[in-house]
């Protein structure tokens, strides 16, 4: 894909890379997914076996440390208007993988990532819409001695074992909203379970790097922003060192294509990415709640 | 500047520990048995002294007028040689370090060896007039290189040549890729060169006739002569460079003479320095230990080095330009890697060539290679990292794979090419079209856009049918077959001329006597031929047939895997290419028995090859160019950077021991939110990449904006430089359509 100028506006939301291309290697010994019946594959995908993903990318310095396998998984409960990856939100519109397939490539990339100090981030669509497959991935990384990586709204949040926590170094965490209206509007669900989400890392360990995606008209209502703060702020509070950081991510109108292309209705058509000077004015309030913030 | 007496090397040789080098010719065990490895960070380093910047800016000053012509000035009367031209100087009180390649700077000088044509043209083009006495020298009474050349190319190599399926071939301008060990002038001064040479020989001298023995004696008695035009020449600016060097500048001074001399005779495609840096600083070293040098000093003095080998220059044609864009000179010095020993062979000198980039601002050359290895010092690997994000000045190769291949004393030539300094050189081969290769074993030998028969004539695949893989990869062979034959008969011929009328005599007086010799063959357009067979094999292409009945097109049908994605199902065809190509250039015999090479490199002629070649089965239209040396096709390489570079990583080394190129931009952003992780990631991206096993890897670190800006505004950005195919260039002095290629390419931001 070659970039365009807006592209290039950093950090800026991602969007899942393009196709599978390597996972599942022709000639392969691995089970024919095409092969396996409807009710085997949801007995595959019960036990974790088998997920339902987009794509894969090796990127560096976006979804966590160093340079990672990040890994974009089909479905998400959310409808943010915003949604930079709409072809992820239907886990039927993914392609059926087997998680060894998936581990294989973990392993091949545990050089890179120990030479980058980079590891394995499981992105989407929503993870946790897939937490047997998910809790299953981290597992094998865990036993490849890789570092593991969740990217996730935690609205599905109680989906989550604790063992799968266990098997999670660190959680990006979507804050979309600081309060309950707004979260609607923008997400079409509920807030609250994702602050319990950000209550439950702090209190288990899990290192969490918050992000906030800055919409102008959205998301960027001052009070708006000062309460997604102090959201970040309490989880914090519960065992301080928890927030490593907090991404405040410039909306950006790379996925406008993509919503055309789904014959979907994209609300955010028209509006603007918000200027460098705004964005840098939201990253000043969540410092002034003592976080670090890019 | 006085004259110094020749000094005796029992003084300039005090404090060095002696050994085999003091014997012998071997700087190698110099090096090795006297330089300091430094493990330390960039705290030690000097900026630039008024006097650098004052030197500097007055060049800069000169800059806008030759980049608005094309070329400053040219002596249109003398042909090049080691004297011809008297002594020149920038700002003759201010400068440390003295020579030009003709009596001022930034003045071009004709070389007219290498062929007439070639700077009758140049001198046409930009003006100037043309000698009649001379062109009646040099097209009645002296043969060139050229005319050798055609002289002896029977015409099926003629017609490969015109239809550019071989393109690019040393047939009319300077071979180049031969580096001079210039630290020999240094280590030994001139008169022991001489002696050694001598003492080669006799050993000649005693052999009977035969046409080898007697061009070897011919070309030792050619060394002798140019060493002492060289010693003329260091003369002429008060420099006795008969003994060797007692100081660091002196090092430094002499080390150029003897790089100035072969860059005032030969106009070679590439005129690389090797590896001085480190075997400097020993004498920095030294001047610093007894007082006689300060910090600062020692930067001023390679400081003023660098702005000579920045201000190189060659009298040069717009077709030579097509394909090597950005007037490049590639003065390439080999910065680091680790001794054979295990200790980094990284000094304070190393990091002082870097500095230049900051004291001087970025500049395309020298072209600074560093050889890389997970092994180097902590503090060298992010000190690299940082200048590669500040200046995009620098390359690198992989020290894991050039010194298990070539010792730990080689050093590059051009971009990639790999050689034992004065110990080995190459026969620059240029490079064949492969993916327009492919499309005569589709269209059985006719060429797609003239579709004259230029290999030899096989049925064309069937009209209307849906190519199958096995019949396409069969017929790519037998034409690959020919081609390789075709290609060999083509270097033979230009080499045997070359060595005959414009042989490297003082370049090859500071090599051994017995050199490893390689034919470095390479191709372009891997990355299409690659993905056109996976195209053929994974999905459904139906050849389209012109009137003339040939397939000038292809329809497809369904998803195939594009190489740069780490996908092993078609980076596995881009291997088989390459070993294949290589076995079969192999089957030939070289001219003097030299040993057969590839390399997978294009330089910036990708958009040459890319406009002489049609439409390709990968879906890639007529003209369009291609990806650069051993890069993914723009835009399909879409799971990241380094999944693109562990694609390339795949070419298996030790069947392109000439180098595989890799150029990958990417913007900050994309390397991290701080500098400090900017820098980490970078460094880890590095010892990844080479880790994987990876050859070479220039890096961009730059934003679409600002080359976009440079376009409309050139003038706002004089020093903008930029990595392409193995060589940096200022971005504003290369053509718009190459302009426009570079922008096209992938940016990796983290998207």
């Amino acid at each position: 894909m070659t970039a365009g100028p807006a592209l290039l506006d950093a950090p800026s939301r991602r969007r899942a890379g393009a196709g599978l291309g390597g996972i599942r290697s022709v000639g392969s010994e691995t089970v024919d997914t095409a092969e396996v019946g409807r009710s085997d594959r949801l007995a595959l995908m019960r036990s974790g076996e088998l997920g339902s993903v987009h794509s894969w990318e090796l990127v560096t310095a976006v979804d966590g440390p160093g340079t990672r396998l990040t890994v974009f998984l089909s479905g998400c409960p959310l409808r943010c208007l915003y949604c930079h990856n709409p072809d992820t939100l239907a886990m039927k519109d993914g392609e059926p993988v087997l998680a060894e397939d998936l581990l294989a490539r973990v392993a091949r990339y545990r050089g890179i990532f120990s030479a980058t100090g980079g590891g394995v981030t499981l992105s989407g669509g929503e993870v946790l819409m897939q937490p047997a497959f998910a809790a299953r991935v981290l597992r094998g990384a865990k036993e490849l001695g890789v570092h593991t990586t969740l990217d996730t709204s935690g609205f599905l949040g109680a989906n989550a074992t604790d063992a799968m926590l266990h098997d999670t170094d660190l959680v990006l965490l979507d804050i979309k909203a600081g309060d309950e209206e707004t979260y609607r509007r923008v997400t079409g669900r509920s807030l609250a379970p994702t602050l319990r989400f950000g209550r439950r890392l702090a209190e288990r360990g899990v290192t969490v790097w918050v992000r906030f995606v800055l919409v102008p008209g959205l998301t960027d209502d001052p009070e708006n922003v000062v309460a997604v703060a102090r959201h970040a702020a309490d989880i914090e509070a519960v065992r301080p060192g928890t927030v490593e950081r907090v991404e405040v991510l410039p909306f950006h109108q790379m996925a406008r294509d993509k919503w055309a292309e789904l014959g979907r209705t994209y609300e955010l058509d028209g509006t603007e990415p918000p200027t460098p000077e705004a964005t840098e004015a939201v990253r000043d309030v969540f410092r002034a709640h003592g976080l670090t913030t890019y | 500047m006085t004259t110094d007496a020749a000094p005796t090397t029992t003084t300039a040789w005090t404090g060095f520990t002696p050994g085999p080098w003091c014997d012998g010719i071997d700087v190698r065990d110099f090096v090795q048995r006297n330089y300091t490895p430094y493990t330390g960070g960039d705290g030690f380093l000097a900026g630039p002294t008024a006097r650098t910047t004052a030197v500097w800016e007055q060049l800069s000053a000169i800059f806008p007028a030759e980049r608005e012509k094309g070329v400053y000035d040219v002596d249109p009367h003398t042909p090049a040689g080691i004297t011809a031209h008297g002594p020149g100087y920038i700002d003759r009180d201010a400068e440390l370090i003295v020579g030009l390649q003709t009596d001022a700077p930034l003045k071009r000088a004709i070389m007219p060896n290498g062929g007439w044509r070639m700077v009758e043209g140049a001198l046409k083009t930009y003006g100037y007039p043309v000698d009649e006495d001379l062109k009646k020298v040099f097209s009645e009474y002296r043969k060139t290189h050229n005319q050798g050349v055609f002289d002896v190319y029977p015409p099926n190599v003629r017609a490969a040549r015109s239809s550019h399926v071989i393109t690019g071939l040393p047939d009319a301008y300077g071979r180049g890729r031969i580096i001079g060990d210039y630290r020999r002038v240094a280590l030994y001064g001139v008169d022991q060169l001489v002696a050694a040479k001598k003492v080669d020989k006799l050993g000649l001298d005693v052999q009977p006739f035969s046409e080898s023995v007697v061009r070897e004696r011919e070309e030792h008695a050619e060394q002798i002569r140019a060493l002492g035009e060289l010693k003329e020449m260091a003369a002429s600016y008060g420099y006795d460079i008969s003994g060797p060097a007692t100081t660091a500048r002196e090092a430094v001074q002499w080390l150029y003479f003897g790089y100035l001399a072969a860059v005032k005779e030969q106009n070679g495609a590439a005129m690389s320095l090797g590896r001085t840096s480190t075997f400097l600083d020993v004498y920095i070293e030294r001047d610093l230990a007894a007082g006689r040098l300060t910090e600062p000093e020692a930067q001023e003095i390679v400081d003023d080095f660098v702005i000579k080998l920045r201000i190189v220059r060659f009298l040069r044609t717009p077709e030579y330009d097509a394909l090597f864009s950005g007037d490049p000179t590639w003065v390439t010095e080999t910065i680091g890697g680790m001794g054979e020993d295990g200790r980094p062979l990284v000094t304070k000198n190393s990091f002082r060539f870097l500095q230049t980039l900051y004291n001087l601002g970025p500049a395309p050359e020298p072209n600074m290679t560093v050889f890389w290895s997970p092994r180097l010092p902590a503090g060298f690997k992010e000190f690299c990292a940082k200048v590669s994000i500040d200046t995009s000045a620098v390359q690198y190769e992989s020290d894991e794979q050039i010194r298990p291949a070539w010792g730990d004393d080689a050093a590059i030539a051009c971009c990639v090419s790999p050689m034992a300094v004065g110990k080995q050189m190459q026969f620059f081969g240029a490079r064949v079209n492969l993916a327009k290769a492919l499309l005569y074993a589709i269209n059985g030998g006719r060429d797609e856009v003239t579709g004259k028969q230029v290999s030899p004539a096989f049925p064309a695949v069937a009209p209307g049918l849906p190519l199958d893989y096995d019949d396409v990869r069969a017929r790519f062979d037998r034409t690959m077959d020919w081609l390789a034959e075709t290609y060999i008969e083509a270097l033979n011929c230009i080499h045997w001329s070359h060595d005959k009328y414009a042989y490297e005599r003082l370049e090859m007086a500071l090599h051994d006597k017995d050199v490893l010799r390689t034919m470095a063959c390479g191709i372009a357009g891997l990355s299409v031929a690659a993905d056109s067979l996976s195209a053929i094999r994974y999905a459904t292409v139906t050849p389209v047939t012109d009137e003339r009945g040939i397939v000038v097109d292809y329809e497809t049908d369904g998803d195939w895997p594009a190489y740069g994605n780490d996908d092993d199902r078609v980076d596995a065809i881009a291997v088989e290419l390459v070993e294949s190509f290589m076995a079969k250039i192999r089957s030939h015999r070289m001219y003097r028995d030299a040993v057969t090479t590839q390399s997978v490199l294009t330089i910036t002629s990708n958009v040459v090859y890319g406009k002489a070649t049609g439409n390709t089965p990968d879906g890639r239209r007529a003209g369009e160019p291609f990806s650069p040396g051993a890069n993914p096709m723009n835009g399909r390489d879409t799971h990241g950077m380094l999944a693109s570079a562990l694609s390339v990583a795949k070419l298996p080394y030790d069947q392109a021991q000439d180098g595989i190129s890799l150029t990958n931009t990417v913007v900050p952003s994309g390397l991290g939110r701080t500098r400090e992780e900017q820098v980490a990631n970078l460094a880890g991206l590095l010892d990844a990449s080479v880790g994987a096993d990876g050859y070479h890897m220039n890096v961009n670190v730059l934003v679409r904006e600002t080359l976009e800006d440079a376009m409309e505004h050139p003038e706002k950005y004089p020093q903008l430089t930029i990595r392409v195919s193995g060589y940096a260039v200022n971005f504003v002095r290369l053509t718009r359509e190459q302009q426009l290629d570079v922008l096209s390419r992938t940016f990796h931001g983290g998207l």
